[in-house]
């Protein structure tokens, strides 16, 4: 029996560094950031990233965070015991078991972004499963300016969940292939992903390929996130994170649209908020040790 | 004089022939690909009904969401004025029109004679119009025209939390997944989108009488969140969503 | 900090800005809001922050459009309560 495919599902994954030994560190910090639609574990040991999970949020909280960090943490005989500090973040954060704090995202993925792509970064585009973050931070990671935006689902990895379910494009190939389009096409005029679907669903009518409707979403896409960036000002140097950054359609259009190229990093960009909630998790360790 | 109204809305396309303030016919007919098609089908079978030819038809107006583009008319109006228009005559005291389309959510404040004192819209965003309620019917696995009987048996309030319509389709999956009784859901949702629309008509203020109109006043769940929500009772007219048609009918006779 | 809270979705912008450089965390906003849409506190998104500070709770974000609706009417509007309660004026609305 064959079952229904479904194409918003990206592959999960775990990751450790097996040249490292963790039980030469002082400070094991994690962070587990439980997002509405993905949820990661990252441990660190002494401010250097020894492990990492990404996987979908179940139902339950709780089990997720368990599940993220027993995962995270496979293979390298670690257990939760031997966490020092562990800080919670993301839309589940307060429901993180084992969580010795619990830190909003925007803290977070300041933090996170500042480790991720080193101290120049300014401006940090966070698009994750169920919100948009825009945040303007300094050198070492503060914030300075922020707005998150959870309440409407365009311009999240859920509206771009909905569109490739829409057109049966498994959601890893809707970048590459809204960018094959010969010319691009004039974007979908409805922000709400509700109206930008039956738009679509009029497109495909009408007789457009799909990777002309996607084109067509992903640069309104581009377009309304430019306009929320706009209320923090943008500066150099930019970075995006999340879900959404791994989608070359988006990001294309978005760096064509600001003028300004997004920073590269040799990291998973979706695990920002658990690795910053790790960084957070190292410092107040190294307070309350110090009191 | 014989004139016919044309509401082309963003799911049906309606007509309404009025002769000399009377109603002659109606059609409703669900809007396709080709909207030109779809109002020439819905001009067609409301003619059909009243069994006219089309020469018949003195002055056609249009009005809805695409009324620009109407090639049958000759005149187009508002949909707050179309709105004002209809409902005072098919109710005197009416002081206060609350239209909820589709796609859209109107609240018109109108004086004695109709005139639009003042007006507010809740458009673009799903959240505050009857697609709100499609989806989540589709998540509830009842079809739509049971949604509203069904929140009628529902005996206590459950909270929605979220506000757009894509992320209130997965908290309506997770309150099933907690076992919450479907007609609470079903109530939850369309109390939802009562208290947003009811926050529109606060904006510009009411009066009494209360005229409901639009698609979604079929729903007899929604009519009863709305009473709770405005604290008063409001007012159905026996076919809804031509409302608006009849509106542009008797504007086309003037 | 330059804290936005709200949102935009296809209707509009609807964001209340809080300076948390100005915000004395005196709570008066608290007070003079018919809404109950301010809360003050630690500072979620400032760790570092010693001092209290004005937010918007997680469950007013999503709704402000609708709960300021009634001190925004479309006409005779006065000033909003919040905005002329605090004194720093660390307060704004968007919309």
């Amino acid at each position: 029996m064959s079952e229904k495919q479904e194409f918003w599902r990206w592959k999960e994954y775990r990751w450790h560094d097996e040249s490292m030994d963790w039980k030469d560190a002082d400070i094991i910090s994690a962070g587990v950031d439980i997002g509405s639609v993905s949820s990661q574990a990252v441990i660190m040991a002494d401010g250097k990233l020894y492990a990492f999970s990404n996987q979908r949020t179940g139902f339950d909280s709780p089990e997720s965070a368990n599940q993220a960090i027993n995962w995270a943490m496979e293979g390298t005989g670690m257990t939760v015991k031997d966490l020092h500090y562990t800080v919670g973040t993301g839309y589940g954060r307060v429901n993180v078991p084992f969580a010795d704090k619990a830190l909003t995202e925007i803290a977070c993925h300041a933090r996170g972004g500042n480790f991720m792509y080193g101290p120049s970064v300014r401006t940090l585009l966070d698009m994750g499963g169920q919100d948009c973050k825009a945040i303007r931070c300094d050198e070492r990671g503060k914030v300075e300016a922020f707005l998150m935006n959870d309440k409407c689902a365009a311009g999240t990895g859920r509206g771009m969940e909905v569109f490739a379910d829409l057109l049966a494009i498994p959601i890893e190939e809707v970048g590459e292939l809204s960018l094959s389009v010969e010319e691009e096409p004039e974007p979908v005029s409805s922000t709400c992903v509700v109206f930008a679907k039956s738009e679509a669903s009029a497109l495909l009518r009408e007789g457009w390929p799909k990777n002309k409707v996607l084109a067509a979403y992903c640069s309104a896409m581009a377009h309304r996130v430019v306009t929320l960036l706009e209320r923090i000002e943008v500066q150099k140097d930019f970075a995006i994170t999340g879900g959404i950054a791994k989608n070359s359609g988006v990001v294309k259009r978005l760096e064509k649209e600001l003028g300004l190229e997004a920073l590269k990093t040799k990291y998973d960009s979706q695990i920002a908020g658990a690795l910053g909630a790790a960084l957070f998790g190292k410092a107040l360790e190294t307070k309350r040790r110090k009191n | 004089m014989i004139t016919a109204g044309i509401d082309i809305g963003a799911k049906t396309v309606k007509v309404v022939l009025v002769e000399d303030g009377g109603i002659l016919a109606k059609s409703l007919v669900l809007a396709g690909i080709d909207t030109a098609a779809t109002t020439q089908q819905a001009f067609d079978e409301a003619l059909a009904a009243a069994d006219l030819s089309k020469e018949k038809v003195e002055r056609l107006v249009a009005t809805g969401t695409g009324r620009k583009d109407c090639a049958l008319t000759d005149r187009e109006i508002t949909e707050v004025g179309a709105a004002a228009k209809g409902a005072i005559h098919i109710l005197k005291s009416c002081r206060t029109v609350i239209d909820v389309g589709a796609e859209e959510g109107r609240t018109v404040r109108c004086d004695e004679n109709g005139k639009v004192i003042d007006f507010a819209f809740n458009e673009k965003c799903a959240a505050g119009a009857g697609t709100f309620a499609e989806g989540m019917a589709r998540a509830l696995q009842v079809p739509l025209e049971e949604l509203g009987p069904l929140s009628l048996t529902s005996r206590r309030a459950v909270q929605m939390n979220a506000q757009c319509a894509v992320f209130a389709e997965s908290e309506v999956v997770t309150l099933i997944h907690a076992k919450t009784p479907r007609q609470d859901i079903a109530r939850a949702v369309l109390d939802a989108i009562a208290s947003r629309i009811v926050s529109m008509v606060r904006k510009v203020g009411f009066a009494q009488d209360v005229v409901l109109i639009g698609g979604v006043a079929r729903n007899p769940g929604f009519v009863e969140a709305m009473k709770r929500s405005l604290e008063m009772d409001v007012y159905v007219p026996e076919d809804p969503e031509h409302v608006g048609a009849l509106g542009a009918a008797l504007a086309a006779a003037e | 900090m330059i804290a936005n809270y709200g949102y935009k979705d296809g209707s509009g912008d609807f964001f209340i800005t809080i300076d948390t450089d100005k915000c004395d965390g005196c709570g008066d906003c608290v007070s003079a809001c018919p809404g109950g849409v301010f809360a003050v506190g630690e500072d979620p998104n400032d760790p570092l922050r010693d001092e209290p500070v004005a937010i918007v709770s997680d469950e007013q974000r999503k709704k402000i459009k609708y709960t300021c609706n009634p001190c925004k009417p479309d006409h005779d509007r006065h000033p909003l309560p919040c905005v002329q309660a605090c004194k720093p004026s660390a307060i704004s609305h968007s919309w």
